[in-house]
């Protein structure tokens, strides 16, 4: 593969803290190697930046292998950049050409507030999960494993939910900034497990709950979050979510 | 000497006595106790949750925004367990064999015959825990073969088993949140340990969005905060994975053990240019097919594919036999340097050498046009072979072309070892406690399990096990002795002093205001690491080393240059503060290889090793852990553990 070093202009969100108004700044970036991943890319420019005494720019990231979830940048209007099921850490500079103007915003939604820069806060998204993303089970005396056979095709599709990074790209792109795809996901991968049986209902109606009091929007089935989903998660498990939940609604238990 | 406690009684019996006799907290009592936990990864979050779900009052720290970011996250190829599911002559006894050999006769025989045991546990908890393993049509769990062991007892979730298994912790860490046993505080960076009368009674932690510092009490703190691979700058770690929590339990008089014990991964993406940030692992699953050459001529410029058959050298094959490309890590990755450095590396940068998958593809083609009996042409057995490999490897596959613009489909990948693993850490004893009361050590963050080299699926494995079934029983046997301390209230002179030690060394680097980047001197500290402490050592080398890290140090401390303010969002601080540290622990790493004077493991001293290049330990002067005790700047002592093999005979590793 033949790489090049191109020139760039960089539009990027800066915000002091989360009470500043923020505002886009504009960078030339020189001798950018091809090779580079998009991260690399802005630390060079920080390293720039701190030689001429300005301030670096705040972004989220630490594995860079496209699977903690931490990274988030809006480039182009779309999360995660250009390359499809791919995350900001993982776009290398291939995908751009010489001379070209990059647009870099953080991840926009009232549910994620801006700490700094590019980085918000998505915290909520942690309490999604502790109104009932998991399987009430304490440690010690859980039985042999292979006491509880699992049809393969429905363990695929569990683990196919579970792939969920929790990066909030689904709720950047939305145009309603809904969780449903995050959420989806997680019901999915646990309810599709006969685990995740007993509280079924109870999770679905609870983290549909926390969702709407996080200030999520609704879902209207654009299908924005899985086109940017660097997992592929599927809307199917939204459909799944649905089914659940009215179940849940109709058929109480109380 | 130092005593590791290990029980007394017959290997396979210490465990179950201690379980039944050490000390128990009655439920009343646990919820007057404060535990604290600084890192959410597996051993992290498994600890968090056990003790939440036991009754204890938990706070748990992350630097991260969410403790579901851990490095845990990354691991790929699976973990190991003695189920035996797969009737191939498994048992906790050969599980325990195999980690002993695999360290190189450097671990601890209690401690690992004690993970073997919990093993088979941790498959079932997760299970219950919804952790989507993979699985086969009858609807059992599918176990594969990992790093050259001769049983089946992996067990994975496709190419993110580290990420279902955290995913699985995180889960159970968040539900014990959401019942209020557990208070989860993100990004966060544990800045130092509070003693009171010799005892852990604390962390100071600094909030990393607003900058300031915070007093948090605790019975007991637990660090479970991770490898110290950065240390290398380049490495498979994370950008934020640090010694920061471990340095400074040290400095307090933790001691910290074989910190020379590094793991060199053979199956990395090699670097590509100066702007490298990290380096990136491919699983090394991909070893069953792959097959790893060099061009016979020294400096060939030919593109790969251009290279006949009988020009290759295949030279792992070609000095192993019986083991082929198979290899465990530590000699896979000294064979790829000693090729390169011989001159005969490929690709831009000469340090990489090729792993083949055109023989698998043509392999499995031709097996699958035999499983459909048709006659097929060269092409269309070409393709059916790339869709085995791709349903294999896909995913691997994928983040190789999106990181390196090659396809392995049609070209071989380029592979170099990276620093991906560090065996060393803070010296803990039987029950994960450090040499300061109250103060405990669990995953990859301590040094106990895994010798001088770690078998691959076996980090997941010790993670969990600490986690979920070690420490719920071993912490109980101290805090049983500590129900009549009241929660001490962090006005307390020891939280104000160590506070303001923090606060000092924090302004004392915001105010040198020199010229340069914590990055540039990161760097500069990876390169002398890389070079004089990497894949093979000598005295020599490791002497000018630690001449070179002092000489940085005082650079570092008096020119380095960090932008902004202490009280807002500061990446650039923050990576300071740690690199400062990386900086100390870099020159012990050196000192602890300089005193090993044999190559055993991660560890490889040139001038021992045997007439064919193989690592040569020499068992009657160095079978000790080496743990090191601070004593002022520069300075350190050596305490030794003994290491006293009751049942495994220690025997020469080979692989020929």
């Amino acid at each position: 593969m033949e790489h090049q070093n191109i020139n760039l202009k960089l539009k990027v969100w800066r915000q002091k803290n989360s009470t500043d108004k923020g505002g886009f700044e504009t960078y030339d970036v020189k001798n950018i190697s091809q090779e580079m991943s998009f991260l690399e890319m802005f630390d060079v420019l920080n390293e720039e930046l701190i030689a001429e005494d300005k301030d670096p720019i705040a972004f989220d990231h630490d594995c860079r292998e496209g699977i903690c979830g931490m990274c988030s940048m809006y480039i182009n209007g779309r999360p995660h950049g250009p390359w499809e099921a791919n995350t900001t850490c993982q776009l290398h500079m291939r995908a751009f050409s010489e001379g070209e103007t990059i647009v870099v915003e953080p991840w926009r939604a009232n549910a994620f507030p801006i700490i700094k820069d590019l980085m918000v806060d998505r915290t909520a998204f942690d309490r999604i999960i502790q109104a009932g993303g998991y399987i009430s089970v304490n440690t010690g005396n859980a039985v042999d494993a292979n006491a509880l056979p699992i049809e393969k095709a429905k363990a695929d599709a569990s683990f196919a939910a579970a792939a969920c990074i929790g990066c909030g790209a689904c709720v950047a792109a939305c145009k309603n900034s809904s969780a449903m795809l995050f959420l989806s996901a997680k019901a999915a991968h646990l309810n599709l497990l006969p685990q995740g049986q007993p509280e079924r209902k109870t999770r679905v109606m609870n983290m549909v709950a926390q969702m709407d009091k996080e200030g999520f929007g609704a879902c209207t089935n654009t299908g924005a979050c899985e086109a940017v989903c660097p997992k592929e998660i599927s809307i199917t498990n939204i459909a799944r979510l649905n089914l659940d939940y009215t179940c849940a609604g109709l058929v109480s238990d109380k | 000497m130092i005593d590791a406690k290990i029980p007394a009684g017959s290997l396979d019996s210490k465990w179950t006595k201690y379980k039944s006799t050490c000390k128990l907290v009655n439920p009343a009592n646990k919820r007057s106790l404060e535990i604290i936990v600084v890192g959410t990864g597996l051993a992290g979050a498994s600890a968090a949750a056990a003790l939440g779900e036991l009754g204890y009052k938990v706070k748990t720290f992350c630097f991260q925004d969410s403790p579901r970011r851990a490095h845990s996250i990354a691991a790929q190829g699976g973990i190991n367990a003695a189920k035996n599911y797969q009737n191939d002559g498994d048992s906790t006894y050969r599980l325990f064999y195999d980690t002993i050999k695999g360290g190189d006769y450097r671990a601890r025989e209690g401690n690992v015959h004690r993970l073997a045991e919990v093993s088979a546990n941790i498959i079932d908890q997760c299970v219950a825990q919804g952790v989507p393993f993979a699985r086969e049509y009858g609807g059992l769990l599918s176990n594969r073969s990992f790093g050259g062991t001769q049983v089946q007892r992996t067990f994975y979730a496709a190419g993110q088993t580290g990420q279902q298994l955290l995913i699985g912790a995180y889960q159970a860490q968040e539900r014990q949140i959401a019942l209020g046993n557990v208070v989860q505080y993100s990004r966060h960076e544990m800045l130092d340990v509070v003693m009171i009368d010799g005892k852990a009674r604390g962390i100071i932690a600094r909030n990393l969005v607003t900058g300031e510092l915070e007093r948090h009490f605790g019975h007991a703190v637990l660090l479970c905060t991770g490898g110290y691979g950065n240390v290398f700058y380049l490495s498979t770690n994370a950008m934020g994975s640090n010694v920061t929590a471990a340095w400074k339990a040290h400095k307090k008089g933790a001691l910290f053990a074989n910190p020379c014990f590094t793991q060199i991964h053979p199956t990395c993406i090699p670097v590509s240019g100066d702007h490298q940030s990290k380096l990136t692992l491919m699983s090394e699953s991909l070893r069953n097919d792959g097959r790893i050459w060099v061009p016979k001529q020294q400096g060939d410029t030919r593109k790969s594919i251009d290279i006949p058959e009988e020009e290759r050298d295949y030279y792992l094959e070609r000095r192993y036999p019986a083991f082929g490309n198979l290899v465990p890590r530590d000699v896979a990755s000294r064979a790829a340097k000693e090729r390169c450095d011989a001159g005969y590396g490929v690709g831009t940068s000469k340090q990489a050498v090729y792993l083949d998958f055109a023989a698998a593809i043509q392999r499995y083609g031709k097996i699958e046009a035999g499983k459909r009996g048709i006659e097929a042409d060269a092409e269309t057995i070409t393709q059916m072979g790339k869709d085995v490999v791709k349903e294999k490897y896909g995913n691997l596959f994928d983040m190789y072309e999106k990181i390196t613009g090659e396809n392995p489909y049609e070209v071989p990948m380029r592979i170099y070892p990276a620093v991906h693993y560090t065996m060393g850490g803070l010296w803990v004893d039987y029950e994960l406690m450090t040499t300061i009361p109250g103060l405990y050590c669990l995953g990859e963050a301590n040094f106990s399990d895994h010798g001088a080299n770690r078998l691959g699926a076996s980090a997941l494995m010790q993670g969990l096990a600490d986690g979920y079934f070690v420490i719920p029983y071993t912490i109980g046997n101290y805090l049983a002795d500590e129900i009549r301390t009241k929660a001490i209230p962090t006005d307390h002179a020891a939280f104000a002093e160590a506070e303001s030690k923090v606060r000092d060394r924090i302004h004392m680097l915001m105010n040198i205001k020199g010229s340069k980047t914590v990055e540039s001197l990161h760097k500069r500290l990876g390169k002398i690491m890389w070079e004089k402490c990497g894949m093979a050592r000598n005295a020599e080398g490791l002497k000018q080393a630690i001449k070179e890290i002092q000489q940085l140090k005082n650079e570092f401390w008096s020119d380095v240059k960090i932008p902004g303010e202490i009280n807002e969002m500061n990446p650039e601080l923050d990576k300071a503060n740690r690199v400062a540290d990386f900086i100390e622990l870099g020159e012990l790493m050196c000192i602890d290889a300089l005193n090993r004077e044999e190559s055993c493991g991660g560890h490889f001293r040139e001038e021992h090793q045997t007439e064919e290049g193989e690592a040569l330990r020499h068992d009657d002067k160095f079978m000790y852990v080496s743990a090191w005790e601070m004593k002022g700047e520069h300075e350190w002592e050596m305490h030794k553990e003994e290491l006293n093999y009751e049942v495994v005979k220690p025997s020469q590793r080979s692989y020929k």
